[in-house]
């Protein structure tokens, strides 16, 4: 085991995969002699090349575009979105094609790549630098979506994504990149894609999150122990296919629920998720579904004091938590 | 000014009430349509609220005593006059009551015609239409609070609507067979959570019976200490005295007749899951049972009258009493018009009427009118019963427990299931000859029944 950040991790597991297979390729803005702008690619040009590290122009549309056909031909690219904010001209190339493709050719052409996007806010990025998307891949059969939150499941989930058969969004949340270390094994593994992880077992009260906000919860969590309120927080990890299982058996056991996510509350991740315990675990519901989520407000604004009362904080994930377990 | 507090008249058949227990004393001051006192009738229990703000005067009448309808009870002072001053007609609207004190006695004036201020003439009823006292021979006393024997206080929580229960709460509850109202809930407001049910289960608590089925007996201890001695409820006096005035009045007889429901269990058997899945409430033995029942009262005319003293009157209406064991005392609400129901219609019927019988929310109409009543003491354990006649109906039927027998059929011995129904009728209207085939109608139509008969 070392110590390790998540953007180290990322790194590894490009290289490993790559290492692995020749197939495997990277696309983006900046990615090579420069290394990426978070530096994900770093020294990757120089050990394969710029065949397999393309430095492509200011142009997403074309990046998933170019991905999406060298995918039909058997290739597995795995395209860079700088930011996710810019994935918006390439959602043609990718949810109009990319998620449907397998299905409309009755599985004939599968489309193997993986969309890494770092994402989210926390880092005074502004409009265009801080978004978080992935409701709408959410809302998207045929995508997968991962939102890993720790080094050791962005290593272990990129790599299985690299492998798998259909097109996976992985969203890397930028504030993770070097603010959360941790132990990341030295030997070759893998995670599932589709597995939630109970990041701390609790009888209280569930909290279900995913990304930067699942330490916000892990943090709450410790507060809300020396009050007595034992909380359990699940990381999702993967949100599609979203792990139902666990989700429910979490909330059968303790008949509470919140949810936290930074992207808009309505209609969001949060959102399935109540309707998923209201529908499946009814009669263990002992409290109101609770989501504690960035507000509907168009974007991240860049004020600090604005960024602030936008994004979910521990004391917020804190003062929700305690009212549901008090309820 | 002051004025004077009447009985107010709340339904047709009703004639007479009495004061279940003042809820305040001379002296109190009270508020406009603050509840004052609690009336106790053969049908239902309700509270009278004062008509204006002010005090309570002097009370004319006591509790446990039974007056007409009309009759002066109170006297209340206004705000703005003093004590005593001569006492102004009392004109009090009794639908008051229902916005007043809606917890408590609000569904009694919901489903009846509106009542008219109190005052008037006492209406002497002795024959009308739908049975004034047809149903009060058992004297149900729908929503009926027994005060006198009652020391425990309603908890908070039952009057301040936090028996809300979350669908956890709930589900553990029914799993655990847990009373609730017998939690202190420590969530938001008193709610009782999910912690509350488990801690109480742990805590051995709920094995206790919940809702003893006897009634909270307190009473006092005699001059020797031999006895004790129990005061009335007043709805214990009611049943008391309809019991009298049927046994003394009715010549009773009896007949028993033995029925192989082998087909019956098996039907039921094979529509139970499908009618509780879809219907919702259980499906009992009790609706098929209404059922032959009403189908034989349909040719037995004369089983579903009343004796006119000079006449027979028959009722041309059958209305199916059901006798219910509720939580103050013997109830028997009514499925009127029970012959043109289904079986699973009566089952409908049926499982609404002892739900609200238990949780006290029957109104007036649904007690009263009944022409014929059954009585389930098979579910007592019982096997045979000499049931007490509902005055001033013609006859009364139980069926008892059903039970695995060995019966000869055609020399061989076979294993059916067995049940007796008991019938007690009034001989001066019917003789043995009418009960037997009336028995007889019902048992041709029990055994009848076998999977594949329709309930719908």
């Amino acid at each position: 085991m070392t110590v390790k950040s998540v953007v180290e991790a990322v790194r590894e597991a490009i290289s490993e995969e790559m290492t692995r297979d020749p197939k495997v390729f990277v696309m983006g803005e900046d990615v090579g002699i420069r290394g990426g702008v978070f530096l994900a690619t770093q020294g990757l040009a120089e050990e394969f090349g710029n065949e397999r590290i393309i430095d492509a122009p200011l142009a997403e549309a074309s990046i998933m575009g170019i991905a999406l056909g060298a995918a039909f031909r058997g290739m597995r690219p795995i395209p860079e979105i700088q930011f996710s904010d810019f994935v918006w001209p390439s959602i043609n190339q990718l949810i109009g094609e990319a998620a449907r493709t397998c299905y409309g050719t009755n599985g004939a052409v599968p489309v193997p790549m993986v969309i890494r996007m770092p994402y989210g806010g926390g880092i005074r990025g502004g409009l265009f630098h801080s978004q978080n998307v992935e409701t709408h891949f959410f809302h998207t059969p045929g995508l997968k979506v991962v939102a890993p939150c720790t080094p050791y499941d962005a290593k272990g989930l990129l790599k299985s994504a690299i492998r798998d058969n259909n097109p996976v969004v992985f969203l890397e949340h930028k504030k993770t990149y070097r603010l959360v270390r941790g132990e990341v094994p030295d030997e070759e593994y893998t995670l599932p894609l589709g597995k939630a992880d109970i990041k701390r077992v609790g009888s209280h009260v569930t909290v279900v999150s995913y990304g930067l906000t699942l330490h916000y919860c892990l943090e709450a969590a410790e507060e809300l122990a020396g009050e007595g309120v034992d909380v359990e927080v699940v990381d999702l990890r993967t949100l599609s296919p979203l792990d139902t299982e666990t989700i429910l058996e979490s909330v059968t056991k303790t008949g509470k629920l919140a949810i936290v996510h930074e992207d808009n509350i309505t209609g969001g991740v949060g959102a399935e998720i109540a309707a998923l315990a209201a529908g499946q675990a009814f009669e263990y519901l002992d409290g109101p579904v609770t989501r504690i989520c960035g507000p509907d407000v168009p974007t991240m604004p860049f004020a600090q004091t604005l960024e602030d009362a936008y994004m979910p904080s521990s004391d917020k994930i804190a003062d929700g938590l305690r009212k549901l377990a008090a309820y | 000014m002051s004025v004077t507090i009447e009985l107010p008249h709340v339904g047709e058949s009703v004639v007479e009430g009495t004061i279940g227990k003042w809820l305040k004393q001379p002296g109190d001051a009270v508020k406009r349509y603050e509840p004052l006192v609690e009336i106790i009738t053969d049908k239902v229990t309700m509270e009278v609220p004062s008509p204006v703000d002010g005090s309570l005067v002097r009370l004319l009448a006591e509790e446990g005593e039974t007056l007409p309808m009309g009759a002066p009870i109170a006297e209340v002072a206004t705000a703005d006059s003093p004590e005593g001053a001569e006492p102004e007609t009392a004109s009090i609207q009794v639908e008051t009551a229902a916005p007043s004190s809606p917890g408590t006695t609000g569904q009694l004036l919901r489903d009846v015609t509106p009542v008219g201020p109190t005052g008037g003439a006492v209406v002497e009823n002795l024959e009308p239409a739908g049975g004034p006292t047809a149903a009060s021979a058992l004297r149900p006393a729908a929503a009926a609070t027994p005060t006198s024997a009652k020391p425990v206080p309603q908890p908070a929580a039952a009057t301040t609507g936090q028996t809300r229960l979350s669908p956890a709460v709930r589900r553990l509850a029914q799993e655990h067979s847990v009373d609730v109202s017998r939690i202190q809930g420590s969530g938001l407001g008193g709610r009782i959570t999910r912690e509350d049910i488990l801690k109480f289960v742990e805590s051995g608590a709920a094995k206790a019976p919940a809702a003893a089925p006897a009634r909270p007996v307190v009473g006092e201890t005699s001059a020797d200490g031999q006895e004790t001695h129990v005061p009335l409820t007043p709805i214990r006096r009611m049943i008391a005295e309809a019991m009298v005035r049927s046994v003394t009045e009715i010549p009773h007889a009896w007949s028993t007749v033995e029925i192989d429901v082998t087909g019956l269990v098996a039907l039921r058997t094979s529509v139970r899951a499908e009618f509780e899945q879809k219907q919702g409430g259980s499906l009992t033995f009790l609706p098929f049972i209404s059922k032959a029942v009403v189908e034989a009262l349909r040719s037995f005319p004369t089983m579903n009258a009343t004796w006119g003293g000079d006449k027979i009157i028959l009722k041309n209406r059958i209305n199916l009493g059901l006798a219910v064991a509720a939580p103050d005392g013997l109830m028997v609400p009514v499925l009127h018009d029970a012959d043109q129901l289904s079986i699973a219609g009566l089952a409908g019927g049926a499982n609404d009427l002892a739900e609200r019988a238990r949780t006290k929310k029957l109104t007036l109409n649904d007690v009263q009118g009944g022409t014929f009543t059954l009585n389930n003491t098979g579910a007592l354990g019982s096997i045979a019963s000499g049931p007490i006649i509902n005055y001033p109906q013609a006859g009364i039927m139980t069926f008892e427990t059903i039970q695995k027998r060995a019966v000869v059929i055609d020399d061989a011995i076979a294993i059916r299931s067995m049940m007796n129904v008991c019938l007690s009728f009034d001989h001066r209207i019917n003789d043995g000859s009418e009960a037997s085939g009336f028995l007889s109608a019902v048992k041709n139509r029990l055994q009848s029944m076998a999977p594949g008969t329709s309930i719908y």
